[in-house]
């Protein structure tokens, strides 16, 4: 075989053997059972419970949930606001890097507070390391915790009782970090380290080439913070260019590592789930539907990336290695094809090669995985999203077997669909709404210096932005002039309403339905671990949600691929 | 009364729907259908569209704007004729019925218990009238005094008279019922215009028709589907500007009504008063239309055996007499303890004595006969020479016996034993209360009920006998029937008991009853059928009545609320899959003429943009009155499993839906292409 192909297969079944003990182990961890950490992390939660005065056994209803959610992303906004507009004085800081303006310091502190990590700044020259550390791996850390606490309640309202108590939120996050993020991270940046990434606190070094030049390079604490960025769907890169960074990710087997990073938890949450409900067939059927889903647009965008770009081929140059525009030639086509397509359908978003580069029909089905935004998806977050196609599946679905709907013992009625149809709708609407009220501003104003690329490429950057904003992201197209107001303030907008919306939603809903009354299966029920079932749920999210896009994807990377072709 | 007319589509039926579609057009009746009211909104812009092309031509042609205002147009005439045709079907069904109970004259009782001639139509409740032989009854109520036998064919086409007396559970009438013999005095229970009928037929026309639960929960994931589009229809047009496309008004809404989910936007309510109307059919009368769709959800069924299981009623098919009682004596007794009993089984214990040579004895004056009641569970007679003579349960007459100080016989428990264990029911026959011997009872199961409860329990469905026979009996006629549960020596508060039980655990509980007894527990069930022969209290506590009095009519309700459902799933999946080749046919249109590449989008091979939207718009407007027949008649429910069920329904209506579309644009295409 192919040893590209062999590689990324290499990677993608290491994620999935590894993913199935780790949900098992999340699974426990959620339920409060005996794991074998309790004995070195158990003493310094309790510590972290007993100074903070938070009462973590005190059960809470969904409501005090998404306050105590909300409540703590607003102090977590403040503090990233303070260290990025005072890190130029604060100390560690040897390169001397400035403060943060208060709107760059705005864009960057909500990016990173929503789990997107849209990068208006490069880390060589924006960032000091305490703010690297204390501000943006720390957002990378609870934020990336906050979506798993959240997701851990909906699995605890996903049992089959009446209840309105479903666990306490700061119990759920606390423990997604120190028994999750924190083991996993750690063993991550220690590997990486061996790789030759750097993890230091010293400035940039002067280094002489080969030809005599010297050149500066950046260093840092950069090991412990890509561990992060990947494992916890954030993104957000310590050097400007990301995982293409020699320093970020170094060689083949880090660049395995670190793809393998960025779909592991999401593919062990839904393994967590089906330990943590006893529900294991419910869980295989929904990864086997986000697999379908993955494997739907890994598969091409492989086979288009390694057959090379066409206009290319037309001009009678050789393309045996691929369409190597804008990849690193130590990770190669193939694997960079793969990364592309795992970073999207994550809301993970950092790239080891650049998306502007991508083949259009790539590049669309990058847009695709994060305008569904539920394959994987992020850490926590991404089940969250599938939960609502879920709910829409069952509603449909369970008409169709002659019964009022049912999921899992609980009958959904027009209170859930209420939610589940605003939170379907909300994706569409602040991606199409940004990406036309940006035409509309740029065909008012062609002068305006956005677009390197007009015509249909144009198209697709915009769209990409917004797609990606509203993903939580934070990839970019790049070839797009985004560090204006106009851009920083509308991604900035979507950001926020598409982080927390799409939090609340399943979380009211699994909420209300917990306090359901609870009816037990019978022969006439539909049954939601099946096959079809899972046909019914892709059928949802590509006809609902995939196809909402098919206008807009057609006047971008279609028509560049019709055209080009 | 019965037999309905099988067509869909009856001439006058039709005419009146007709009519009645361009009622419709109301905008404020349009406005309770979000997604046919934005269908309306694009009708309206097309017309100003249409005329605006006639003096300029940057739209398109005024024949192409104009035909396309007609495809809109007729879509929204289709989408109401479907409502309008269901409702015409339900308003004839129950018309028929009222006409029964038209302007009777009747014999209203004054204070002064003089009799006045007045018109049905005046009565009020809580009047009193009076009903005697050949007389018709005028309004429902119920029998205060006296007793009668009713011809009720006209309600519920049997033509056996039924007997209706006052202070049991069969004390309630109908209006449009005939008195064929006796007098009876009977209360009004309802006001004019209140009455179920009444209640019904304003169901089914639109004024008063709640949406039932499920229906808004849909209503509200259409709307939320309609709104995508207007998304994505709004956005297209910088889209298009960016990528110097101009979209003409026709192609924006074209693109729109196709996307959004028409079909079951344009069904949805004529599938509901469908479903109704199925249930009027089957003679039942349905109190709301969230009544029909519970049923469908029904886990737990409460069937009484008797007329359900068994055919009416058992019959005596052998006679044991105790050891040292002459046959003779024995039959002897059980003729006398027999003729008072009216109940087919006390008939059929006379039947049995008269075959062994007895005949009808001539009573002395002074005869006292003694009914059967609850408490006492025998009946029989006092003779005036002191002779009690009694029949009952096995366990009640030997208390009495054992009470006034004889020996129950051994022999009698075993033969009671043995009878019931064989399904019998035994009945003990005493003679001042000394046991003399045991009468065999048997029930004859109905042919064809294991075949519907194996059904049922495919469907998720769990069939309880209800009895008042004893446990041993219960138990092997519910395993003879294949039931899966009984409650043997019921009483009322067992039913009610059981319900309560099975609610707590979750279950929707369906039940059927008659008395004034059941009232309570046909309130406490999720789905509770009153007989209309059962008294008013019963009619009032249950959500739907069912005008025959057959009590397998359950299985039929839970099938009707079932299909109910099925049939929205199934339309809404279809609705939805279509918007796959609607996109494959409108997106490339919009765009090849200035993006010819786009031409390998154009996967149908539409011959050109107007003839592909054209097409699509035409296909859209036709495929509601396509559907009319199966909104009316709803899917056809399969007992397969809910999986299976799914597969099926997902093959037929979801991969259907998906590949139809393309046939029937692509052929359309053909069609109009020729002029386009």
């Amino acid at each position: 075989m192919n040893t590209e192909i062999a590689g990324i297969a290499f990677t993608y079944f290491l994620t999935v053997i590894l993913a199935i003990p780790l949900g098992k182990y999340i699974a426990k961890v959620y339920a409060g059972e005996k794991t074998f950490l309790d004995s070195v992390l158990g003493p310094v939660e309790n510590l972290f419970f007993r100074w903070s005065g938070i009462a973590y056994k005190q059960e809470m209803n969904w409501k005090q949930h998404l306050q105590a959610l909300l409540t703590i992303n607003v102090w977590w906004f403040g503090w990233a606001m303070f260290v990025l507009m005072n890190q130029g004085w604060l100390p560690w800081n040897p390169d001397q890097n400035p403060s943060m303006s208060p709107d760059l310091a705005f864009n960057t502190a909500i990016s990173f507070l929503v789990n997107c990590n849209l990068q208006h700044y490069s880390g060589e020259t924006g960032m000091s390391y305490l703010g690297q550390i204390a501000c943006l791996m720390f957002l990378q850390f609870v934020t990336a915790g906050t979506g798993m606490a959240a997701c851990a309640v909906v699995f605890n309202a996903m049992k089959a009782r009446t209840t309105d108590k479903l666990g306490n939120f700061y119990n759920y996050f606390v423990k997604s970090c120190t028994r999750i993020l924190l083991p996993l991270s750690f063993v991550l940046a220690i590997i990486l380290l061996w790789e030759g990434t750097p993890m230091n606190v010293a400035g940039k070094a002067s280094i002489t080439t080969l030809q005599g030049d010297t050149v500066q390079v950046s260093r840092g604490p950069v090991a412990a913070m890509v561990a992060i960025k990947q494992l916890g769907t954030n993104g957000g890169g310590f050097f400007g260019v990301n995982s293409a960074h020699p320093l970020e990710n170094p060689s083949y087997l880090s660049n395995i590592l670190e793809c393998a990073s960025i779909v592991l938890i999401p593919i062990a949450m839904i393994f967590a789930l089906g330990y943590y409900l006893q529900r294991k067939r419910l869980a295989y059927i929904v990864f086997g539907v986000m697999t379908v889903g993955f494997l739907l647009f890994v598969v091409p965008s492989v086979y288009l990336e390694m057959q090379g770009n066409p206009a290319l081929t037309q001009m009678g140059i050789e393309q045996n290695l691929g369409s190597m525009e804008g990849k690193e030639t130590r990770f190669g086509a193939a694997s960079s094809a793969f990364w592309a397509v795992a970073t999207t359908v994550t809301s993970n978003g950092s790239v080891n090669a650049m998306h502007d580069s991508l083949t259009p029909l790539t590049g669309m089905f990058a847009l695709l995985g994060m305008m569904i935004n539920a394959l994987y998806g992020g850490v926590g977050v991404g089940f969250l999203n599938f939960y609502v196609f879920m709910i829409i599946a069952v509603f449909i679905a369970g008409l169709m077997v002659g019964r009022t709907p049912e999921f899992l013992g609980k009958k959904i009625e027009a209170r859930e669909m209420k939610i589940a149809s605003i939170i379907a709708l909300l994706h569409p609407l602040l991606i199409l709404a940004g990406t036309a009220l940006a035409s509309f501003v740029y065909v008012g104003h062609p002068d305006l210096p956005w677009l390197n690329n007009p015509s249909f490429h144009g198209f697709s950057e915009m769209l990409y932005e917004y797609t990606s904003s509203a993903a939580n992201n934070g990839s970019g197209f790049e070839g797009l002039g985004d560090n204006t107001p106009f851009w920083n303030i509308s991604t900035g907008i979507v950001l926020i309403l598409s982080r927390y919306l799409p939090i609340i939603g399943p979380i009211a809903i699994a909420g209300i339905l917990a306090n359901k009354k609870f009816v037990p299966e019978s022969a006439g029920t539909l049954k939601t671990d099946t096959a079809t079932f899972g046909l019914m749920v892709f059928a949802v999210i590509f006809i609902v949600a995939a196809l909402a896009f098919f206008p807009a994807l057609t006047l971008g990377p279609l028509a560049e691929y019709f055209t080009h072709k | 009364m019965k037999t309905q007319p099988s067509s869909l589509f009856q001439a006058t039926l039709v005419k009146e729907a007709l009519r009645s579609s361009f009622i419709k057009l109301n905008p404020v009746t349009l406005f309770r259908n979000p997604v046919m009211f934005t269908v309306a909104l694009g009708t309206v812009v097309m017309l100003v569209v249409s005329l605006y092309s006639l003096t300029r031509h940057d739209q398109g042609t005024f024949g192409y704007n104009f035909l396309v205002f007609w495809v809109l147009f007729f879509t929204l005439l289709f989408a109401n004729f479907a409502e309008a045709i269901a409702e015409a079907r339900g308003k004839a069904q129950a018309d028929s019925l009222r006409k029964t109970r038209e302007e009777t004259p009747a014999k209203l009782v004054q204070t002064s218990d003089e009799i006045q001639l007045v018109s049905s139509a005046q009565l009020k409740k809580g009047d009193v009238f009076i009903c005697e032989a050949g007389d018709t009854i005028p309004s429902d109520g119920e029998i205060i005094e006296g007793l009668a036998t009713i011809d009720e064919s006209a309600i519920t086409g049997e033509s056996a008279p039924v007997i209706r007396e006052a202070g049991g559970d069969k004390s309630s009438v109908t209006g449009g019922t005939k008195v064929l013999s006796d007098k009876i005095k009977v209360i009004v229970t309802t006001q004019p215009g209140e009455s179920f009928l009444d209640k019904m037929i304003a169901l089914v026309e639109g004024a008063s028709r709640q949406k039932s639960p499920n229906e808004i929960a849909l209503t509200i994931l259409l709307a939320s589907f309609t709104l995508i589009f207007v998304i994505v229809c709004v956005s297209l047009k910088p889209f298009a500007d960016y990528a110097h496309t101009p979209i003409t008004i026709a192609a924006f809404i074209s693109l729109f009504v196709c996307l959004i989910p028409t079909t079951i936007g344009g069904l949805l309510s004529a599938i509901g008063i469908a479903g109704m109307d199925r249930a009027l059919r089957a003679n039942v009368i349905t109190k709301s239309g969230k009544a029909v769709e519970t049923a469908g959800d029904i886990d737990v069924l409460l069937l009484d055996k008797t007329g359900t299981i068994t055919i009416g009623n058992r019959k005596a098919t052998n006679f044991y007499p105790t050891q040292g009682v002459a046959p003779e004596r024995f039959v002897q007794a059980m003729l006398l303890s027999s003729l008072a009993d009216e109940t087919p089984e006390g008939k059929s214990i006379i039947e049995l004595a008269q075959s062994q040579g007895l005949s009808i004895p001539k009573l002395p004056v002074g005869v006292e006969w003694i009914k059967f009641t609850a408490e006492t569970r025998s009946s029989g007679v006092n003779m005036p020479n002191g002779l009690r003579v009694r029949k009952g349960a096995v366990d009640a007459m030997r208390q009495m016996s054992v009470k006034a100080g004889f020996v129950f016989p051994e022999d009698m428990t075993q033969y009671a034993t043995n009878i019931a264990s064989n399904g019998g029911t035994p009945l003990i026959v005493t003679e001042n209360e000394v046991v003399l011997g045991i009468i065999e009872l048997q029930d004859i199961i109905k042919v064809g009920i294991q075949e519907r409860f194996e059904r049922l329990r495919k469907m998720g469905v769990k069939t309880v006998m209800v009895t008042g026979d004893n446990p041993l009996t219960a138990k092997y006629i519910a395993h003879k029937a294949g039931v899966d549960d009984f409650i043997a020596e019921a009483k009322p508060e067992d039913k009610m008991n059981y319900i309560k039980a099975e609610q707590a655990n979750g279950k929707l509980v369906a039940m059927m009853g008659d008395g004034t007894n059941d009232a309570p527990a046909l309130a406490q069930a999720d789905v509770g059928v009153a007989m209309n022969s059962g008294t008013a209290a019963a009619k009032e506590a249950g959500n739907m009545v069912d005008l025959d009095n057959d009590p397998t009519k359950l299985i039929e309700i839970v099938e009707i609320g079932k299909q109910l459902l099925m049939t929205r799933g199934t339309l809404t999946t279809f609705s939805i899959a279509n918007d796959v080749a609607k996109y494959f046919a409108i997106v490339p249109a919009l765009f090849i003429s200035s993006i010819p590449g786009l031409q390998g989008l154009n996967i149908m091979r539409l011959h050109s943009p107007e003839s592909a939207i054209l097409s699509a718009v035409i296909f859209n407007a036709l495929i509601i009155p396509a559907l009319i027949p199966l909104a009316l008649k709803g899917v056809a429910y399969k007992p397969i499993g809910a999986s299976a069920l799914l597969r099926r329904n997902l093959l037929v209506y979801g991969l259907g839906g998906i590949l139809i579309p393309f046939i029937g644009i692509k052929l359309l295409d053909i069609v109009v292409g020729m002029f386009f």
